[in-house]
């Protein structure tokens, strides 16, 4: 729209016509305060902080409703408004209790904000606040009644935002109250006598987050500390593809340091203040009593703790000896979808050059290598997840975004609503997501094959599409909906894969204004794939002949054993060692123990999984959280992992790979090329705290090396990457170190093509929005609220119909 | 049900149905019934338009706008379907206008409904009756029916072809903020009755998302009778730019309560003195509230003032709708502003901070002062509460509250500080509520 001019504080202002005054005032650099207004929801004019002096209008006017106009001449500070303000505080002060010395939001509370901005800090009422009991509507979300002060941002955010609607109004006036959608007498949730209300939803908590005072608090974080004690560290949430930023709130205690809290209030990164029920509340997991703290070693047939040196030798030397008797090929490795990108570039070049084997794989969760074969020298079709936010049309195929990807199916539904972006969505189950779509198409099962030759133009497979509810018919108007779309984005569900998912790719990218996206499951799922966690490709998904990175490593050109033929191999008594980081596959592909009877295994992880338990040698590793480097998601969105928090006796994989390097004697400085790094990633506590001397400024002293430049920095590894790893060449390392997301297309010229690769490889884990495949049973948090959803809430609802 | 008073001085426009019989469809036709409906359908919309201007008719829920310049704003073409909303939600306290003209005249509502529809171009009215006023449905919705099965609604009422009208009748459930007319259409539609942010104004946005033209039920019911007597003849019977009479509903301490139809300009004075006989019982005369619950009280002395819209307004008042509650010696404003501000308290929707906690936090204070707990600053702290909700509210329902409360404390502040000193109400109209019990421990 046209801009207009108008005055505001007597400054001479534009903005776009139709602009809110409240956001055309921001964006000028000039406040106005409000409690019921939150951009991008509906607009409310509740809580009346927003008035204005607008001139020749009889009243003070709310600036979060009022639309700039030309000429328009506006107030916004005087001692008429100050006083408006001032006395809605008095009055909502009258009845807010004044408990700031405990709250949880005290010191990050806007009623205080407001309250110290307008002196409304006299009291004149005589009469007791009105009380109400607090109340716990879930294991995350506790409502603490009088604290409440009506601005109705949670009620929007669940509606509006979440499209659950888990939460209302109660009652009118001053007894009015936000209330949740399971009712005290339906709920079967019975407390010292008393039924209590439920919250039945997606516990995301963005009630909690969008709250501008204590009144809806976290189970989680409730009482455990004041903010200013915490650090606040931006990093990258360690569960789906979607890879939200998140920043974390970490205190110290006495084994290196606990997070307590993850939100991205600062509306910074992709996901603006988004994060689900994971993102905000599973990171328990790290502080689990199961952690593993010490290495293990098989001592008798018990595995038991050692020292790292011992662990380390002990590993190392087998290796050496393993790959001198039976060969480099009689050894395989797999590598982690949360591992950062440069401890999977490094795993692979351990494999290829310090080992000399292609057997490396990793636990695909999408067919990204079809994908960027696809895409391969098609530069711009690769879609970024902010271009969820802004396309005119998407077309979702499988998958379940609200399940899988919740920040995808936060973006979608944002883009709905406040962009009118039409959806198109088929899939073999009614999604949730299917309420935002101007057209759905249910297909039989198991035939997203046909479905995706039936949008390639096949029309002799529309009858095998059809559902009893959807006939051949509604197929064809969902494709010639979708074709007439001149611009449109593509969701592709890890179920479709293979040749499926190359005559997609085959025929779409032929279509003009046509983006694509394939939604993997982890955290760093693409970054695996992108590192060439493959046995077939190198990272880039390079050739293994001919290409530089391949001339380069100088490493076996035929390719290695995948995944399942690894197992196969161990349980035929050709796999001398398998060395597998982050990964859990013996649960996760249901493989036999006794399979790795005869195979020497090395595992490092948080916990004593399935496949950790078989080991000969258990190195304790960190998480997500205590490490940094770097992580792609299922778009190829790239963001910067920080450093957030510290556990004593752990250690990065990273650090853990180059060791063990070290320990079969190879020469570090061809394994990283440290020297130039940014700097040292080691903490200092970690030594002294593990009951050990600083090995590391004592193994540096003696190569006579500054600490920043150690080969323990992931930075130094990032040189390599994009040096060598087509599309990661255009990152902007200023950019990555300010936290900002960087798209990394995977389409890069002279990919080789390779054969399809087997289907059972990628095996999708169907994480739901309460589980992340072998940390969800560590985490405390979601055990709960798996079991309120599943027992508390849905027995008693279904029982109540 | 109150027997029909009358008075020489009324000019029965509205109300000359009233008493006979007229709830009867054929006794309603045989008084000059359907003939406007008839009448505005051959002269069309646009004579319609501007006859209602010409009769200076004003809005009578009690903002007093020009019913023919509403009519006027709503868009003469429109992709979503027009509709016609009368608001029978008569709510505000000391008004018992709207139950009459239901009760007596239920076709007269169902005419200017129709009429009003064929001046914007709508096909579909709803009348929209309070929920207390439930004994009412079954009159006002016999009336519609047999208006149906006369053709009068329905398609092609009075036989013309491609000319439909539907009525369709709705209760409320009990909630004075959906009188309000964007509440009501948020009742109407099945939410929760919580006034729109405007603009956009209900001509353009209104029910269900259509240009809708919502007139208080007294209101519509004139518009058969301004079009059959002329839009100039009814102006006449008012004063400028406040045309025709209007029902007043005279209630409280007079000898004959009840409501009359008074042309518009008419004396506060005689119509309590003449009109309503008077003080009862021969007592003297406190203070008057003109226009409903809602509107600033009058002293004693400052009833000479004429009826109408703005000399009311110049009087510092408003003439709101209609419902004189005149106050004798005997009562104790302390009283009067306790028992008000206990019903915009209750009635108070929650929606916005002001209303909300500034209600609530008079009342809590009156409650305790009324108890014998208050102080001076009690009085000074209800006058600030009260200044700071006018005009700060999301809807007229802050002001509603605040500003007869203004009223109390500032031309009664002695009655308040003599209540300090000891001083009681000879006849207590409400039960002394023990202080300090928190009201709503438990309740939810």
């Amino acid at each position: 729209m046209a801009d207009v001019t108008f005055i505001v504080d007597g400054k001479t202002l534009t903005a776009p016509a139709g602009t809110l005054l409240i956001e055309a005032c921001k964006s000028h650099g000039i406040e106005i305060p409000a409690f019921c207004y939150y951009p991008g929801l509906s607009l409310q004019a509740a809580c009346r902080m927003c008035v204005v002096r607008i001139e020749k209008q009889p009243k003070l006017a709310t600036a979060c409703t009022t639309t700039v106009a030309e000429g328009m001449n506006v107030t916004t500070e005087s001692p008429e408004i100050a006083q408006a303000r001032k006395a809605t505080l008095q009055l909502l002060l009258g009845n807010h209790p004044l408990d700031c010395p405990v709250c949880d939001a005290g010191g990050e509370c806007e009623l205080q904000d407001m309250t110290f901005k307008y002196g409304a800090a006299d009291s004149f009422y005589a009469e007791p606040k009105n009380h109400r009991d607090e109340q716990k509507w879930s294991p995350v979300v506790y409502f603490d009644r009088p604290r409440c002060i009506l601005c109705y941002r949670c009620v929007r955010m669940c509606g509006e935002g979440m499209d659950i609607f888990a939460l209302g109004v109660a009652n009118r006036g001053a007894s009015s109250i936000i209330a949740p959608n399971v009712p005290a007498h339906l709920s079967g949730v019975v407390e010292n006598g008393t039924e209590l209300a439920q919250l039945d939803c997606e516990q995301c908590g963005m009630c909690i987050d969008a709250c501008p005072v204590g009144a809806l608090t976290s189970g989680t974080y409730r009482y455990k500390t004041r903010p200013w004690e915490m650090n606040h560290t931006a990093t990258v949430c360690t569960h789906c593809g979607d890879g939200c930023k998140t920043t974390l709130g970490v205190r110290s205690v006495s084994d290196g340091s606990e997070i307590l809290r993850g939100d991205n209030r600062d509306k910074s990164g992709m996901n603006g203040d988004f994060l689900c029920n994971k993102g905000r509340y599973a990171f328990d997991f790290a502080n689990n009593i199961e952690r593993l703290t010490s290495p293990l070693i098989r001592k008798d047939g018990k595995l038991t703790p050692v020292s790292w040196d011992e662990a380390l030798t002990f590993a190392g030397n087998k290796l050496r000896d393993l790959r001198q008797d039976r060969g480099p090929n009689s050894i395989g490795i797999i590598g982690s979808n949360r591992t950062t990108n440069e401890e999977n570039y490094l795993l692979q070049k351990f494999a290829r050059t310090v080992i000399g084997t292609n057997n490396i794989d990793h636990h695909r969760t999408a067919d990204y290598v079809t994908f960027a074969n696809a895409l391969a020298g098609k530069p711009g079709m690769a879609a970024s997840q902010r271009d969820v936010l802004t396309a005119p049309a998407i077309m979702i195929l499988g998958g379940d975004p609200t399940n899988q990807a919740p920040l995808t199916a936060w973006n979608i539904r944002t883009n709905v609503r406040l962009n009118k972006a039409r959806v198109y969505i088929a899939n073999h189950e009614q999604i949730k997501l299917a309420r935002q779509a101007k057209n759905f198409a249910q297909i039989a099962p198991f035939s997203y094959g046909d479905l995706t030759k039936f949008i390639a133009g096949d029309d002799a497979v529309a009858d095998t599409l059809a559902h009893p509810s959807y006939p051949a018919q509604a197929f064809h108007d969902f494709r010639a909906a979708v074709r007439a779309e001149e611009s449109l984005l593509v969701l592709i569900g890890s179920e479709i894969r293979g040749a499926d998912l190359a005559c997609l790719l085959a025929f779409g990218t032929t279509l003009p204004n046509r983006k694509f996206a394939l939604l993997a499951d982890y955290v760093n799922s693409r970054g695996a794939a992108d590192m060439g966690l493959f046995p077939d490709v190198l990272p880039g998904y390079q050739s293994l002949a001919g290409s530089t990175i391949a001339n380069e490593y100088a490493a076996a050109d035929s390719p290695g054993l995948d995944l399942l033929a690894m197992f196969d191999a161990a349980a035929a008594g050709n796999l001398s060692a398998l060395y597998v980081v982050g990964s859990n596959p013996v649960k996760r592909y249901g493989i036999d123990p006794a399979t790795l009877k005869s195979t020497f295994l090395i595992v490092q992880d948080l916990f004593l999984t399935e496949t950790a338990a078989l080991a000969d040698v258990v190195f304790p590793a960190a998480n997500l959280y205590e490490k940094a480097g770097s992580v792609t998601n299922s778009y190829g969105d790239l963001q910067l992992v920080t450093k957030a928090s510290d556990k004593a006796g752990t250690r990065s994989d990273f650090e853990l790979i180059v060791r063990l390097a070290g320990h079969m004697g190879h020469d570090l400085k061809t394994l990283v090329p440290f020297g130039k790094g940014l700097r040292s990633d080691m903490g200092q506590s970690r030594g002294a705290q593990s009951g050990e001397a600083d090995r590391h400024s004592v193994w540096m002293t003696a190569n006579n090396l500054e600490p920043k430049t150690s080969p323990f920095d992931p930075f130094a590894i990032l040189d390599e990457i994009q040096r060598l790893v087509p599309g990661y060449d255009k990152l902007l390392r200023l950019q990555l170190l300010s936290g900002n997301d960087q798209h990394i297309s995977p389409a890069a010229d002279g990919l080789v093509q390779i054969a399809a690769t087997r289907k059972d490889l990628v095996l999708p884990s169907s994480d739901t929005l309460f589980t992340s495949g072998s940390l969800t049973r560590y985490s405390p948090m979601l055990q709960d609220v798996q079991r309120h959803q599943s027992t508390e809430v849905a027995d008693h609802l279904a029982s109540a119909d | 049900m109150p027997t029909l008073v009358s008075h020489p001085d009324e000019v029965k426009v509205l109300s000359r149905r009233f008493g006979l019989g007229a709830a009867n469809i054929e006794k309603y036709i045989e008084l000059d019934g359907y003939k406007a409906t008839q009448k505005a359908i051959a002269e069309g919309p646009e004579w319609i338009i501007n006859t209602m201007k010409a009769s200076g008719l004003r809005g009578r829920g009690g903002a007093g706008f020009p019913t023919g310049m509403k009519w006027s704003f709503v868009p003469k073409v429109s992709e979503k379907p027009k509709y016609i909303l009368v608001n029978g939600d008569e709510s505000e306290p000391g008004t018992c206008k709207d139950h009459l003209v239901f009760r007596e005249d239920p076709h007269a509502v169902i005419e200017g409904t129709i009429i009003a529809g064929l001046a914007i171009g709508s096909k579909m009215g709803f009348i929209y009756l309070r929920g207390e006023y439930r004994y009412l449905l079954n009159i006002v919705e016999k009336a519609v029916a047999d208006a149906y099965a006369k053709g009068f609604l329905g398609k092609n009422i009075f036989g013309n072809e491609g000319v439909d009208f539907d009525i369709i009748t709705q209760t409320g459930a009990g909630a004075y903020e959906v009188g309000e007319e964007s509440a009501l259409m948020e009742s109407l539609e099945g939410k929760r009755g919580i006034p729109r942010i405007k603009p956009p104004f209900p001509a353009v946005v209104g029910l269900y998302g259509g240009p809708t033209v919502i007139n208080n039920a007294e209101t519509i019911a004139n518009a058969p009778h301004i079009l059959l007597m002329g839009g100039e003849a009814f102006a006449k019977l008012g004063t400028e730019r406040n045309g025709g009479t209007r029902l007043f509903g005279i209630s409280g301490h007079v000898e004959r309560p009840g409501v009359y139809e008074l042309p518009m300009g008419y004396s506060l004075r005689k119509a309590i003195y003449d009109v309503a006989g008077g003080i009862k019982d021969g007592k003297q005369l406190k203070a008057v509230v003109p226009g409903g619950a809602s509107c600033p009280i009058l002293k004693a002395d400052e009833i000479d003032v004429g009826l109408d819209f703005d000399q009311m307004a110049k009087a510092g008042t408003m003439l709101g709708s209609g419902g004189i509650v005149v106050l004798d010696e005997t009562v104790s404003i302390v009283e009067f502003a306790l028992r008000t501000i206990r019903f915009y308290q209750h009635e108070s929707c929650g929606w916005c901070i002001p209303c909300r906690e500034g209600t609530d936090w008079i009342k809590k204070t009156l409650t305790r002062f009324h108890a014998g707990g208050g102080t001076k600053k009690d009085i000074d702290n209800v006058q600030y509460i009260a200044e700071n909700m006018m005009g700060r509210t999301f809807c007229p329902l802050g002001d509603a509250a605040a500003m007869p409360t203004l009223g109390f404390v500032k031309k009664f502040r002695s009655e308040f500080e003599d209540y300090l000193a000891g001083a009681r109400p000879a006849n207590p109209l409400i039960q002394i509520q023990p202080v300090g019990e928190p009201e709503h421990a438990g309740a939810h």
